[in-house]
């Protein structure tokens, strides 16, 4: 039984194992900080978010500082993909995000059917074309009238 | 002598003594403590332990709903205040008891759920005091948050409802009037330095008599305000909007009976519970944390650190805050837990659980620690007119730990989504208008904030603000009408100031603004976000960039545009880059300035944010990035750079191969540069926040928590906070003057010196 945890990770509830879900990788014990089966890279967040004000001129620049915000990427050690990011202040210790009770997971999931794909989200219809906010166009939407 | 020990009587006599004699009515920890709906009153436990009529109760819930959303509708078309013309609004009603049952569909659903503070505090501490007491055609006033409360900007008016002389229920309306007479116009000064400062503090009092305003007591407070007008106006909107509520009620009253009235605003808050119980058990065991860190406390650039971790136990909940910065007792920032749970209440309703019905019983189930003392737990002499940034907070970061901790259900109850933009984005301003009239408030762009990525679409851009789904950002024809605020740009999208991701956030847009036809007009903003990113992205994503205040000085543009208007382009990059203003004194700021005047003419530029993106931007859809292009969103540049998408400058067309042969390329380059993870933690982390930043919260261990007081930093158990006392920022500019001023003398003497010398 697989579950799928985040965009990126599963866990593996026979195998007690975090999974990557893009190449399969078994990363780490689901017990453990998934981020210890993972790559890191602290990146200066200037090199992203790129200054957009002519940094000769100005101090700030839309980027962030990067003497007070790094970036931190984590990627998977197989496939590359960028599994988490989390922005900290320098030296500050990566957040364990994520704590599971790997018993009560598989108590739970002993009554439920395995899920493959992720449910998505749900949206409201609404239209694509003639976007508006009121007036004739607004009320052809309701109508069905085409515009002449 | 000593002997202390007293007879029954005496203990009797001495608590009645006490109690008649209660030197001043403080907020109730009692009350103000416990964010759950009370027990059952003894009618409710009679009326619910036998069978209910389902049908019966759905109809009367119909009824109180519409005559709730009635009451909206009343202030949005009467109110005075910009925010009751946008949105920033609410009509609900309250059991006997004074727990929140319903709000009106449309209305700000945090507005509500503090208001039950209050009414138990009318209902503990006036219903029996002889001086006061509750009656019928009785109405009280109230914005203080230390009674209950967002923040003092918020008045809400009060009412109890009776029928055949028994009181049946409350109700009440809440807008968010702005100008409070605080010591900088608007009602959320950032350079309040106490409690004093904050202007109007109102715990619960009683200004509606037989349905009628006192107007001793309205002048009284008209007189402590800015806008006289927008007081009284909005009073009176507030108190017909309760009569029709009212009115609404006692009709329902007469056609269903009183028992129908009563069981249906107990059952739908009991049956909420049992939902998020339910819910809340299907969530899997475990705890999942976020950290977010404010740059600023509006005054001084401050790395603060916000923590929220949530465990999961069965049907438990818990949300710890502990391990979060420590509270200021001179600056403007600070938050109470009762404003905080209503904002995260806010986050989960609007979020995690949107289907739910909007009443804070939502949260009964939940349980929340937090250090006392901290920023987000502020005691009750703590300045907190810009709580805000911690209620900005509040909204938004809830996205991330319930995220990881609801991917996994095999059903969604919506989209999972990286959090919004989390800054009050908009210019707060005061003066005199060109009607001549005093006025102080905020413009509606604190309602654009831009969504974050979502796990199967992109972000909307400007959707809301991140308290309210139905808010809107106003129309600038109406505003420039009513105040001498001209907008030079308005509603243009951020470019390339995206948080970028599989789905991207939602974009934020500029506001330029500038001032005309009157001498004595200003502004003032209240964001942090300008040296740290603001909102955390999601699986892989990344944040929003930071954003600064730019200002073209020293100049009148309207001269400049009417001898040449077509040179500036309406573009904040193109006029800061470009300088094509000319003369002007360009600069950039923290988005955290305290009320300055605008001369006419100077220009003031701004921007709303953009939501975190979602997921690994190598796994967008190479479409999405070329629509983006389209749209002019990003430019090629960084489709490019950070989408690594090959494509045809001219034709936009796609190379695919190209395309997958550089992400592959990037993603090799990834595997290259990054670290195994605990050799990472090895190189990166530090055993304590580096010296040079001003840094407030906890490091490695949330029982150990660092601020700097006076300029000293303290390391303090998180059970034993003091409170931060910050220096004035202008003794500090002085000081640092001074010393650069002695330096320089030093090495003018000593040329001088040398010169003698040689002569």
């Amino acid at each position: 039984m697989r579950v799928l945890m985040t965009e990126n990770l599963r866990i593996n509830l026979d195998t007690e194992m975090w999974e990557c879900r893009h190449c399969d990788k078994v990363l780490i014990s689901a017990r453990d900080n998934y981020k210890r089966g993972l790559l890191a890279y602290d990146r200066d967040p200037r090199e992203i978010h790129k200054p957009l004000l002519d940094p000769t001129k100005y101090v700030l620049t839309y980027s962030p500082d990067p003497t007070w915000c790094r970036l931190i990427e984590y990627y998977c050690p197989q496939c590359g993909v960028m599994t988490e990011t989390e922005y900290l202040p320098p030296g500050h210790p990566p957040l364990r995000d994520m704590e599971f009770d790997i018993d009560a997971m598989k108590e739970q999931w002993k009554h439920r059917d395995e899920v493959l794909k992720e449910p998505g989200g749900k949206d409201y219809p609404r239209a694509n074309r003639n976007r508006t906010h009121s007036g004739q166009p607004m009320a052809r939407l309701f109508t069905g009238e085409k515009p002449a | 002598m000593n002997d202390m020990t007293i007879t029954p009587e005496d203990k009797q006599l001495l608590d009645k003594f006490l109690k008649d004699n209660q030197l001043f009515y403080i907020a109730d920890p009692e009350i103000m403590h416990d964010h759950d709906i009370g027990p059952r009153s003894e009618e409710e436990e009679r009326l619910l332990s036998g069978p209910t009529d389902p049908h019966l109760i759905n109809m009367v819930r119909g009824r109180i709903l519409a005559a709730m959303d009635e009451g909206n509708t009343m202030i949005e078309q009467m109110g005075a205040a910009p925010g009751a013309k946008w949105g920033d609004i609410v009509a609900s009603i309250f059991t006997a008891n004074g727990d929140l049952s319903m709000i009106a569909p449309h209305g700000v659903v945090g507005f509500a759920a503090c208001v039950h503070y209050p009414i138990k505090y009318i209902i503990k501490y006036w219903t029996h005091e002889p001086t006061v007491g509750v009656h019928d055609g009785d109405g009280f006033i109230h914005n203080d948050p230390r009674y209950g409360g967002i923040h003092g900007t918020d008045q809400s008016c009060i009412m109890p409802v009776f029928y055949r002389e028994k009181l049946v229920c409350w109700v009440s309306c809440t807008i968010h009037e702005g100008e409070n007479g605080a010591t900088e116009p608007g009602g959320m000064p950032p350079s309040a330095e106490s409690r004093y400062d904050e202007g109007l503090k109102m715990s619960p009092f009683k200004v509606i008599e037989n349905f009628q305003l006192r107007r001793d007591l309205v002048t009284f407070l008209q007189n402590m305000v800015r806008d006289p007008k927008l007081q009284l106006e909005d009073m009176k909107v507030k108190l017909h909007t309760c009569l029709r509520m009212r009115e609404r009620v006692l009709a329902i009253l007469e056609e269903f009976g009183e028992e129908a009235l009563t069981i249906s605003l107990r059952q739908h808050i009991e049956d909420v519970q049992e939902e998020v119980r339910r819910r809340i058990e299907e969530l899997p065991d475990g705890t999942t944390r976020v950290l977010t860190f404010p740059d600023s406390t509006l005054r001084e650039n401050a790395l603060l650190k916000f923590s929220m971790a949530v465990t999961v136990k069965g049907d438990r909940m818990t949300l710890d805050f502990r391990g979060s910065s420590p509270e200021f007792i001179n600056r403007a920032i600070n938050c109470n837990a009762a404003s905080l749970k209503t904002m995260l209440l806010t986050s989960y309703l609007q979020n995690v659980w949107p289907d739910l019905p909007q009443t804070m019983a939502v949260f009964g189930p939940i349980k929340m620690l937090f250090d006392e003392k901290s920023v987000l737990n502020g005691s009750f002499e703590t300045p907190q007119p810009m709580s805000l940034i911690p209620l900005f907070k509040a909204m938004t970061i809830p996205t991330i730990p319930m995220a990881k901790l609801s991917y996994s259900l095999p059903h969604r109850y919506t989209a999972i989504v990286a959090p919004q933009y989390d800054q009050p984005g908009t210019f707060i301003y005061g003066g005199l208008t060109q009607n001549g009239e005093n006025v102080g408030n905020f413009c509606a762009d604190i309602n654009g904030n831009g969504q974050g990525g979502r796990n199967h679409r992109d972000g909307e851009h400007s959707v809301s603000p991140p308290f309210a789904a139905n808010c809107d950002i106003g129309e600038m024809e109406v505003i420039e009408e009513e105040l001498p605020i001209v907008r030079l740009g308005a509603f243009t999208l951020t470019k390339d100031r995206v948080g970028f991701g599989k789905y991207r956030g939602g974009l934020g847009y500029e506001m330029i603004a500038s001032t005309r036809g009157t001498d004595m007009w200003g502004f003032m903003t209240g964001c942090t976000g300008s040296l740290f990113t603001p909102s955390q992205p999601l699986f892989g994503g990344y944040g929003p960039p930071v954003y600064p205040l730019c200002k073209i000085q020293d100049i009148n543009i309207f001269e400049q545009l009417a001898k040449n208007p077509g040179k500036i382009k309406f573009d904040m990059l193109d006029m800061m880059n470009n300088q094509t203003v000319e003369g002007g004194r360009y600069s950039t700021h923290p988005m955290a300035m305290t009320f300055e005047l605008c001369q006419n003419g100077e220009v003031y530029m701004m921007c709303q944010g953009t939501g975190a993106g979602y997921g690994d931007v190598l796994l967008r859809d190479p479409a999405l990035v070329i629509k983006d292009i389209e749209e002019n969103l990003i430019s090629h540049d960084t489709a490019r750079d950070i989408f690594k998408v090959v494509f045809d400058s001219d034709t936009l067309i796609v190379d695919a191969e190209a395309t997958k042969a550089l992400r592959d390329a990037e993603r090799k380059s990834r595997l290259k540069r990054g670290k195994p993870f605990d050799q990472f933690v090895k190189d990166f982390v530090t055993p304590e926040p580096p010296e040079y930043l001003p840094y407030y919260g906890s490091w490695d261990d949330p029982t150990v928590i660092y601020g700097t007081s006076n300029g000293k930093r303290i390391k303090m158990k998180g059970t034993e906070i003091q409170s931060m006392f910050m220096p004035n920022p202008k003794d500090e500019k002085i000081k640092a003057l001074e010393k650069q001023l002695a330096s320089v003398k030093a090495e003018l003497d000593a040329c001088r010196g040398e010169a003698k010398k040689k002569k």
